[in-house]
């Protein structure tokens, strides 16, 4: 039922129980695939980890973004950007499953591997399971006290209107934004880089870091043109002009970082630095690569630039919802060449729409539940 | 006579109130003129629903011709530079070394659209004159001061030398004047 101070879609609650039921069918079927092939489940696995803890990762940014410029665009996507930080400590818990797949993943993570290769000797006073398990342990800890500190204090700050909070917010956030920066840079190079441990490149993490904040921006528009329609029809087109423009800066963030790495790769043409863009850039991954300039940039790019699509809700809809799509495809392409045998498998489906239900069950829980607090 | 040799501009009515200029402006739209304009000392509420309302912004479409020539320009002054007048051998790249020309085609780019953008706003502000047309009506200065004007422009699809003249001085206008451009 409908009530006064509620803008909520009466159906979140069954989109809710959809979700669950959805990823803990798909998480079975991988199931029943870890017994058939491990070493495909973990794959599979990791690039749906990776997905979805991006995003979350990305929407914790954007959150801190928010109470650092004070724009009043952050206002309409507080609710999703809060849901959604929330949700990880449920990633780290999801994140055990890659713990246990180390060996089968990560090279430098197989004993005879290292004894074989001087290069990965050298680098594993960096690269052990101790001390990468340890890192992980870090990285989840401080992401959660921030998540749970920006939240708890917003809460407070609406309930008792204490300016001293909204100080407390803007300096947490500052200092976040970078520490928040600084373990989504290593925790996609512990994730996905070491995939390929002999290569290496500085710009890397800043192509992440774009794109999951672009993830996040997306997710969060999506959330709220979705879950709370009578919200977003009360808010004036304007606001939404600015979303759609800071959509369209990290979009160009993306592009900028991402053409920066292959730039520099492509002039220097040195035989450790190229054998990453070489899987990706013949046949069908080459095919992706191109797909990903036009669609992950030029469509995005062109369209964004339009003022009467950014003012449109169901046309910006539409655009974040294609946008999520390809960071998805962006993060095949990341991850799925490393591996020998680099073709999709059904596991990669089955393994974000499990990770992916779970995930989408606890935030949509959360968001309900955070209906009660005026935004 | 100075007047025969200049295009007219429009039609500007001289107000004594905000009100009156208020309602004027309601009554124009009603009317259905598109391109009417007033000026005033100070900011009226409610006015901007009156006028200049559907006016056709040119800039943008400038900036989007200048961004692609710009761009055009660059990378194809390099592809001819490079390859075509001066073939030369970098490190056993190819001569179309299309990833090294994008930060250029992407300045020039920018570059581009900046400079157009810029100029074709200055030019749409009738560069040339360095004055608005209604400055050429003496008492206009008071616009600034206690009075309020309202324009309607000759490119209005409506407008009409003798009809809108009529219409200006149905509401109650200090006076009606005509404008040219000079």
């Amino acid at each position: 039922m409908r009530t006064e101070t509620s803008y909520n879609l009466p159906d979140v609650r069954r989109w809710r129980n959809v979700s669950i039921v959805v990823g803990i069918v798909a998480l079975l079927a991988c199931l029943a695939g870890l017994v058939s092939m491990p070493v495909q489940f973990f794959r599979s696995y990791l690039l749906a980890f990776v997905f979805w803890t991006g995003l979350t990762v990305g929407c914790l940014g954007v959150l801190m973004m928010q109470y650092v410029t004070g724009g009043r665009w952050g206002k309409i996507l507080q609710r999703p950007l809060e849901a959604a930080s929330l949700t990880l400590p449920l990633l780290a818990v999801l994140f055990a499953p890659v713990l246990l797949g180390l060996p089968l993943l990560y090279i430098w993570a197989d004993p005879a591997a290292v004894a074989a290769d001087p290069r990965l000797q050298a680098k594993h006073i960096y690269l052990n399971i101790p001390f990468f398990v340890a890192r992980q342990l870090v990285y989840f800890a401080v992401l959660i006290i921030f998540a749970w500190l920006l939240t708890s204090w917003a809460a407070k700050w609406k309930t008792i209107e204490d300016p001293r909070y909204q100080w407390r917010l803007e300096h947490l956030s500052g200092a976040g934004m970078f520490v928040t920066a600084v373990i989504l840079s290593l925790a996609m190079i512990d994730w996905v880089m070491t995939l390929e441990p002999h290569w290496y490149s500085t710009i890397y993490a800043a192509v992440f870091i774009a794109g999951e904040m672009l993830a996040g921006f997306a997710f969060s528009i999506a959330a709220v043109l979705l879950l709370s329609p009578r919200f977003a029809e009360s808010i004036d087109p304007k606001r939404f002009r600015d979303l759609g423009n800071l959509l369209l800066t990290f979009v160009m963030l993306w592009a900028y970082c991402a053409f920066s790495q292959f730039l520099l790769i492509w002039s220097g043409n040195l035989r450790e630095e190229i054998t990453w863009y070489l899987p990706r850039t013949v046949g069908a991954w080459g095919i992706i690569a191109l797909a990903l300039v036009v669609f992950h940039f030029f469509v995005p790019f062109f369209l964004l630039l339009s003022r009467d699509l950014k003012e449109n809700r169901k046309a910006l809809l539409l655009l974040v919802l294609f946008l999520l799509l390809m960071r998805f495809v962006d993060i095949c392409w990341l991850i799925k060449p490393a591996f020998a045998p680099s073709v999709v498998n059904w596991m990669d489906f089955a393994a974000t729409v499990g990770v992916g239900g779970l995930w989408l069950a606890l935030f949509l829980w959360i968001y309900e539940r955070n209906d009660q607090r005026k935004y | 006579m100075e007047e025969q040799r200049t295009k007219l501009y429009g039609l500007i009515a001289e107000f004594e109130n905000a009100e009156t200029l208020l309602d004027a402006s309601r009554r124009a739209q009603e009317a259905g003129f598109v391109e009417i304009q007033a000026y005033t000392p100070f900011p009226i509420d409610g006015l901007s629903e009156f006028v200049n309302v559907r006016r056709k912004n040119w800039v943008p479409v400038i900036v989007l011709i200048g961004g692609i020539f710009g761009g055009l320009t660059g990378f194809l002054m390099q592809w001819y530079a490079a390859g075509v007048s001066y073939p030369i051998n970098v490190g056993g790249r190819p001569l179309f070394s299309w990833p090294s020309f994008i930060p250029i085609t992407f300045e020039l780019t920018v570059l581009g659209g900046a400079l157009f953008g810029a100029f074709g706003m200055l030019i749409l502000n009738g560069l040339p004159r360095l004055f608005h047309p209604v400055f050429t009506m003496p008492q206009f200065r008071s616009a600034t001061n206690d009075r309020f004007f309202l324009c309607v422009q000759s490119t209005d699809e409506k407008f009409d030398p003798l009809e809108t003249r009529k219409f200006l001085e149905d509401l109650e206008p200090v006076e009606v004047a005509a404008v040219f451009e000079s």
